[in-house]
């Protein structure tokens, strides 16, 4: 199965910057990570809905937090059959509340993508909140009183206190949702079978995959790595980078 | 009031997809494709889970799952917890260049590192053997050490250290007698995550196991696709979902403390 290796310099990284599938797969995984702001937005709305003492939050919360825990091989098989085109359960949905005839979800190069990010806020969403239940539960309460005497309305209290709080959080959920997506394949593997229609599916760790393990072109395959890797590391040194600018420290 | 309206109709679409899949899996094949779809099946019926269970060795897939989390959870649990504490508690040369570059191993994705560690394995004739998956995580884990370094440093005082060594108590003894039930809690909190993390993985099992009865319960169901879907026979992919999902949902009913303390923990301080 595995061949002498031979040196080849590099060839391989030269061959990777021509090939079609490098960019398109590079292009998938950027596109995904809509999914980041996006999750985040949801899990914050949540979670300040969520941060009072009422009867069932608890259990509000679990359900919430259950698809994160779920094995994403099984959440992806099920969301295959939700996203069915003729009897799925969403598409029959759409037709019978708003008279919409829903896309061909995993089966059209167009909306595969979203349909990814789809799953991915469901599958994701309450992760996220719970960290940013534990941030602020940790803003002093203080801080709100003293806004209202200022006159702070509601809108202005989340804005001017709460976002600014939980830059923290918004820094790891940022630096973690970037490195997550940049890695994401499972589901890729399950619900986008061989890169999906047009290579529209496949992340560049499934193309890595596909090209070491289906191809056995391990040489190319670990070119294709060592960018990713790179990639990965400059993205997140940015990101510290930049974070003193607006990450709020005590 | 409007809030809890909303944070409840969201709980119905998050938990809608599970509630579907469970009743899809009871439903006969020819059910399926009624429209509208109905949520409760008519006539119920386990063939479903009879046949997926017939079809495929899942007995076999759960054991390897098992075998694995296991092994590495409690050895690699017991390393992690020992590195921490020598890292937490004791003076040693290089001790910081040696934790920070342990550190920076957290950085290497996976993918990068999978490659070259087939080769290396496939050398050792370990594919198709669970050693891969075990071997590894047998030394511990970067992550749980440095989130027990964290929780020792702040729990256990470096006094209580010193007065153990005075009434004559040993290296070891201190460790496994005052260390370890010290750090038991964030012990608890990494093996609830360690397990969903292991029983969760899928690249690792499914680049090193080929034959059916030596994979995990993840690869498994996860070839029952190919199997399946081709028919459009979905009842038969959603009793393998289930299957799939409900020991990692008792797992976490049984233990929910643990897993939301120790994402809101590791959240904070990571």
């Amino acid at each position: 199965m595995l061949t002498t290796p031979k040196w080849v310099g590099l060839q391989n990284y030269v061959k990777l910057a021509s090939d079609e599938k490098v960019w398109k797969s590079i292009f998938n995984t950027v596109y995904l990570l809509i999914g980041v702001p996006l999750g985040m937005f949801f899990a914050l709305i949540l979670a300040v809905m969520m941060n009072r003492r009422i009867k069932g939050i608890s259990i509000m919360r679990t359900i919430y937090y259950l698809p994160v825990i779920s094995p994403i091989i099984a959440v992806s098989l099920l969301w295959q059959w939700i996203l069915n085109k003729d009897f799925g359960l969403l598409n029959s949905w759409l037709w019978e509340w708003f008279g919409i005839a829903g896309p061909n979800w995993l089966g059209d190069p167009k909306w595969v993508k979203p349909s990814l990010i789809l799953i991915g806020l469901w599958g994701g969403v309450g992760g996220t909140m719970v960290l940013y239940l534990a941030g602020l539960q940790s803003v002093p309460t203080t801080y709100y009183e003293a806004a209202e005497i200022d006159g702070a309305g509601a809108w202005q209290k989340f804005w001017r206190i709460t976002v600014p709080l939980l830059t923290p959080i918004h820094f790891y959920v940022i630096v973690m949702g970037v490195i997550g997506t940049f890695q994401s394949f499972s589901q890729i593997y399950v619900l986008a079978v061989n890169g999906g229609p047009e290579y529209s599916g496949a992340t560049v760790v499934y193309y890595i995959f596909q090209t070491a393990f289906d191809y056995f072109n391990m040489g190319y395959a670990s070119s294709l790595a060592w960018v990713l890797g790179i990639i990965i590391f400059v993205v997140t040194l940015l990101q510290f980078r930049l974070s003193s600018k607006w990450v709020y420290q005590e | 009031m409007w809030a809890f309206l909303l944070l409840l109709s969201g709980s119905f679409l998050m938990f809608a997809p599970f509630v579907w899949t469970l009743s899809t899996s009871l439903k006969a094949h020819q059910n399926v494709f009624e429209l509208p779809p109905k949520w409760i099946p008519n006539p119920i019926t386990w063939d479903n889970y009879r046949e997926v269970w017939d079809q495929s060795p899942l007995l076999y897939g759960f054991m390897n799952s098992s075998i694995i989390v296991v092994v590495v959870l409690t050895v690699g649990l017991l390393v992690s917890a020992m590195s921490a504490y020598a890292f937490g508690k004791f003076e040693f040369p290089f001790k910081g260049p040696l934790f920070l570059g342990l550190l920076g191993t957290m950085m290497i994705p996976y993918s990068v590192v999978m490659i070259p560690q087939y080769i290396g394995f496939s050398r050792l004739n370990w594919v198709d053997t669970l050693l891969p998956l075990i071997v590894p995580g047998l030394f511990g884990n970067i992550v749980t050490v440095f989130f027990l370094r964290q929780y020792l440093q702040s729990a256990l005082p470096n006094e209580l250290i010193e007065a153990a060594k005075i009434d004559g108590c040993g290296f070891f003894r201190i460790f496994w007698t005052i260390g370890m039930p010290i750090m038991k809690p964030a012990i608890a909190a990494q093996a609830a995550l360690g397990f969903m993390g292991i029983w969760n993985d899928f690249l690792g099992p499914l680049i090193y196991l080929h034959t059916p009865e030596k994979q995990t319960i993840q690869v498994l169901i996860a070839s029952m696709q190919s199997m399946y879907v081709s028919q459009s026979n979905y009842p038969m992919i959603m009793a393998a979902a289930v299957i799939a999902m409900v020991p990692v949902i008792a797992v976490f009913f049984f233990c929910q403390r643990y897993f939301i303390e120790s994402l809101a923990i590791s959240g904070i301080k990571g």
